[in-house]
């Protein structure tokens, strides 16, 4: 089989599982998550030949696999979209495949296939256990099984699609419509437990504020069709007279050249979908879908299909740059990354549920991400992206698999405590060691701990691009940012895993089943291992050792492969420093907290720390501005004054106008005219005939009479008739 | 004037004065009686038009049965008949009048028209009115329906009378 | 001899006798006879046409055969009503039965 067969038919074997799960299994919760794990399966073999196949060829950047067909008949002309596969897009699809598998095969053990069917679950609201009571007739609570389980994998094999779509496409449409599908499938799965109400409301948060960056991302898509009359990615990106002429082109617009707006349109969308400052505020409130869910939307496919996106049209975004100098989009890139990137940080240190510091923390790497192709390290910011997507993926699931430890221990104790709050748990480590050990090699590696952890080298590179291309601002930002998040991940496993247990849920956790922990013992092996492709070839010591291969193989994505930044020990030092530094910050002050005690950061910074808290009340100031003013419109303006006011009331102005008018036709022309007139008639009659009834006395006689006074009339005018007859 | 013109002038005088008498005398059996006297002029006035028959049967029918039940009639409401009120009644100029108006507009026309003063034509041999008669009564192509129809009258006429002069007690 | 004319002034006067009579009499029975008279003259004049005009045809005889039968029980049937109307009001004058009245 051809390999661009193979990547045609990759997305395909998940949306056949959707339908198949939908339309027919939905009952059947075996053959549901078989179909849904099979489908997931098919799509990593294709993917996994596919790479094997792309890594295999010389060059490939300036041979990728492409083919297209003919699809949209545009007067003369088609609008063809197709696959392509470029190194970009091959290193994509390695860990696009391997996140969305081991999400599968979690979710088996995370919606607790097996268990007995809850005592009082309801579809639409999360599991509440079960009772069942063993052979001494004790009475034990159990989890129970997820009573939409079918649904469940139905939605992420359609999820799995729209992910699978967006990486494969050949053209910015194809690119949108699976971005819109994983749109789609967000709502449907921050959502999945409709009954709660935070549920619904964070679903529609997720989807509208999505809403916002796809309607700037899809005004960008059409200008850069109106400019090129094509969407294609080798066509435009690939194409160097393309990119001068959108350079050179004014767009009107605040002085940006087209290719800038178009870029900064487009980037716009990122801003959504990657949860950017400042269209943030859904990602938070996501964490409300299953945990498997945030893995997927936030680490191995949402937030990343962002980022992808703004990687592949970076060269539209420098477009017009000369000698390495940062153009207009990239600036704000640059400003926009960075600042989210610390922004999200200050904010993770301060949080307490376990899954809204990992939520915090995405945003902020995926500022990370954002900042590293402002300043133009392209091949940084897609090794970051990669990284990323494994460790965050794994950091997600390992949280699932504590959360899933403390329900059992809720359940067994009967200690109704937030199983998601850190300050609830402790000494975990014990109780859950895979998940522990797993946890703390993703944390590292979120941290950046130097040399075995994936994200040490991307981060590093990241930070060595920054200053050694002179972008102090930057450099200081992602520094700080990095100090942070050591800091508040160390918070994170300290307060969750060491120490002793804080309640007595906590005590009782247990490990979670096999389904649950081979994923994360894989995802483990590639948040260690993942970085040692991208070692620089300048690093004392071992740099050269092994070939940076990643940067070869990225770097022919682009028409000009970027070269690799000098070796600086600035930088290095400052990766090393802010990453031990803040692990140990983050053990000390948190390693003897004790049930019931308030966080040590609360005490020392007081106020400060209730505005992190709050996420400096960015989700009250929109809801000031946007939220209150369009329920305003929609409830009083549309529907109070206009609706009610404006068109009722013309309607019933009609209404009485017509009542009105009915009676005056009824009361002054029907009754006196038509009815008087009728009346008339018969009165007149009446009357006549009173008055002529005197006639009949009852007396034949003068009836004779008056007979024969007919008699002799007639008679006379009948001889004047035959006279005249007679004369003529 | 020939005789034949005389006895006509004769008879129809006594007639007519006869017929004055029966519609202005008070006593009803005086007028009944009158009645018959014109009936016999009429009778004769038959004889004189050669239908010899018809003046026969006016004597039977009309004086022998239909005179004869006014007499009945009024024996049988005798109380009223000698009742001394006026027997005109108010409107009887107006009668008068009209009836004077009826006359002179059939003498009117009468006169008016051109076959008055035909003469009549002897009859020719061998021809019989009552022979005629009697086969144009019983004749299927001439007038036997008529005469079968007239005794359904008759026999009508006589029932109703009988129902409606039933005494109910 | 006599001309037709005599006859039909005959029977006219006789006619307008018997009408005058059935217009201003009052007892019912006054009334029957004038009825009579008038049927009389019609029987004279039909009879007269008859000899005078069209002798051959025997319509005019069996006219006048009809008007007999008719006149006969029309009498009848005349005064069984006044005898009953008697019985019952004690009246035959003709004003008293006007119960058909407005």
């Amino acid at each position: 089989m051809t390999t661009e067969t193979i990547i045609w038919l990759i997305p395909l074997p998940p949306l056949l599982a959707f339908f198949l799960i939908v339309l027919f299994t939905n009952r059947y919760r075996g053959v549901s998550h078989t179909i849904a794990i099979g489908a997931a399966f098919l799509s990593w073999l294709g993917s996994m030949v596919v790479f094997l196949r792309a890594i295999q060829i010389h060059e490939f950047g300036k041979h990728p696999f492409q083919s297209s067909i003919p699809w949209l008949p545009l007067g003369e002309s088609w609008f063809s979209i197709g696959v392509l596969i470029d190194p970009l897009g091959a290193a994509t699809l390695f860990f696009v495949a391997w996140t969305i598998l081991m999400i599968f095969i979690y979710s088996v053990g995370y919606h607790n296939y097996g268990q007995p069917e809850g005592d009082h679950d309801r579809k639409g609201l999360p599991p509440h256990g079960a009772t069942v009571i063993d052979q001494h007739g004790h009475k034990h609570k159990v989890p129970s099984i997820e009573p939409m389980y079918s649904r469940f994998f139905a939605f992420i094999g359609l999820f799995a699609f729209g992910m699978y779509l967006l990486v494969v496409s050949d053209n910015l449409l194809t690119l949108f419509v699976g971005w819109e599908i994983m749109g789609l499938c967000s709502y449907l799965l921050i959502g999945f437990w409709y009954g709660k109400p935070s549920a619904r409301a964070a679903m529609i948060k997720a989807f509208i504020t999505t809403r916002v960056g796809d309607v700037f991302m899809l005004l960008g898509i059409a200008y850069l069709y109106s400019q090129t009359g094509t969407l294609n990615y080798r066509a435009i990106l690939y194409n160097q007279e393309v990119l001068d002429t959108l350079a050179s082109t004014p767009s009107y617009v605040a002085g940006l050249s087209a290719a800038a707006l178009i870029g900064i349109l487009l980037f716009i969308g990122t801003v959504g979908k990657s949860a950017q400052f400042p269209l943030h505020v859904w990602l938070p409130d996501a964490m409300e879908g299953p945990t498997p869910v945030s893995a997927m939307i936030h680490a191995a496919t949402m937030v990343s299909a962002g980022v992808y996106m703004v990687i592949r049209i970076f060269p539209l975004l420098s477009a017009g740059s000369h000698h390495g100098a940062l153009t207009a989009p990239m600036i704000i890139l640059s400003i926009i990354g960075a600042g989210t990137a610390l922004f999200a940080a200050t904010i993770a240190v301060a949080q307490n549920d376990i899954k809204r510091v990992l939520a915090y923390s995405t945003i902020s790497q995926l500022g990370y991400m954002v900042a590293a192709l402002g300043i133009g390290a392209y091949i940084a910011a897609a090794f970051h992206l990669i990284t990323h997507a494994f460790f965050k993926a794994l950091l997600f699931l390992g949280s699932g698999s504590v959360i899933h430890g403390m329900e059992h221990g809720v359940l067994h104790t009967d200690d109704h405590v937030d199983p998601q709050n850190m300050l609830n748990m402790g000494g975990l480590r014990k109780k859950m060691p895979i998940t522990f050990w797993t946890f703390l090699i993703g944390g590292f590696a979120l941290s950046g701990f130097p040399l075995v952890t994936a994200g040490f080298w991307s981060k590093d590179e990241i930070l060595a691009d920054a200053f050694g291309h002179a972008h102090y601002g930057v450099f200081i930002t992602l520094a700080l940012a990095a100090l942070l998040t050591a800091f508040y991940t160390m918070r994170q496993i300290t307060l969750t895993f060491l120490g002793e247990p804080r309640s007595k849920a906590a005590e009782h956790a247990q490990e979670t089943p096999w389904t649950m922990t081979i994923p994360l013992i894989i995802l483990a092996v590639f948040a260690v291992s993942a970085g040692w492709v991208g070692i620089p070839e300048h690093f004392p010591v071992i740099g050269g050792l092994i070939p940076n291969w990643f940067h070869e193989f990225v770097g022919e994505t682009l028409l000009e492969k970027p070269k690799g930044v000098e070796f600086n020990p600035i930088p290095l030092l400052t990766s090393i420093l802010v990453a031990l530094g803040g692990l140990y910050g983050g053990w000390m002050v948190y390693r003897n907290l004790k049930a019931g005690e308030i966080d040590p950061l609360e005490k020392t910074l007081g106020p400060i720390y209730l505005v992190l808290k709050n996420k400096y009340y960015f989700d009250e100031l929109y809801h000031l501005i946007f939220i209150r003013p369009s329920i305003w419109i929609s409830e009083v303006f549309t529907y109070l004054w206009i609706d009610r006011k404006i068109i009722d009331g013309v309607l019933h102005l009609v209404a009485d106008v017509s009542i009105k008018v009915g009676a005056f036709l009824r009361n002054y022309i029907d009754k006196p005219v038509v009815n008087g007139s009728g009346d008339l008639v018969a009165n007149v009659t009446k009357e006549g005939g009173r008055s002529l009834r005197v006639i009949q006395t009852g007396r034949i006689q003068q009836y004779l009479i008056m007979a024969l006074f007919g008699f002799i009339a007639l008679s006379g005018l009948f001889y004047f008739i035959i006279q005249r007859m007679g004369m003529q | 004037m020939s005789p034949l013109q005389v006895i006509f002038i004769l008879v129809s005088a006594i007639t007519l004065g006869a017929a004055l008498m029966v519609v202005t005398t008070r006593n009803m059996v005086r007028a009944a009686l009158w009645l018959v006297l014109t009936l016999f002029g009429v009778a004769i006035l038959f004889v004189l038009l050669e239908a010899g028959f018809f003046a026969v049967a006016q004597v039977i029918i009309y004086i022998g049965a239909i005179a004869i039940l006014m007499i009945f009639a009024i024996m049988l409401t005798r109380r009223i008949a000698h009742d001394p009120g006026p027997q005109i009644n108010a409107t009887w100029p107006i009668a008068a009048v009209i009836a004077l108006v009826v006359f002179g507009l059939i003498v009117f026309f009468v006169q008016g028209w051109g076959k008055a003063a035909s003469q009549p034509a002897p009859f020719p041999a061998g021809f019989d009115p009552l022979r005629e008669l009697g086969v144009a009564l019983v004749s299927a192509n001439q007038y036997l329906i008529p005469f079968e129809i007239a005794s359904i009258l008759l026999l009508a006429a006589l029932i109703g009378a009988i129902v409606i002069a039933w005494d109910k007690k | 001899m006599i001309p037709l004319s005599w006859y039909l002034i005959f029977a006219a006067a006789l006619f307008c006798i018997g009408l005058f009579g059935v217009l201003s009499r009052r007892n019912a029975v006054a009334i029957l006879m004038g009825v009579e008279l008038m049927l009389n003259a019609v029987n004279v004049n039909l009879l007269a046409f008859w000899r005078y005009l069209t002798f051959e045809k025997m319509a005019g005889q069996v006219f006048a055969v009809i008007v007999f039968a008719v006149a006969a029980s029309e009498v009848a049937v005349g005064l069984a009503l006044v005898i009953s109307v008697y019985r019952r009001r004690q009246s035959i004058v003709a004003d008293d039965i006007n119960l058909l009245k407005y």
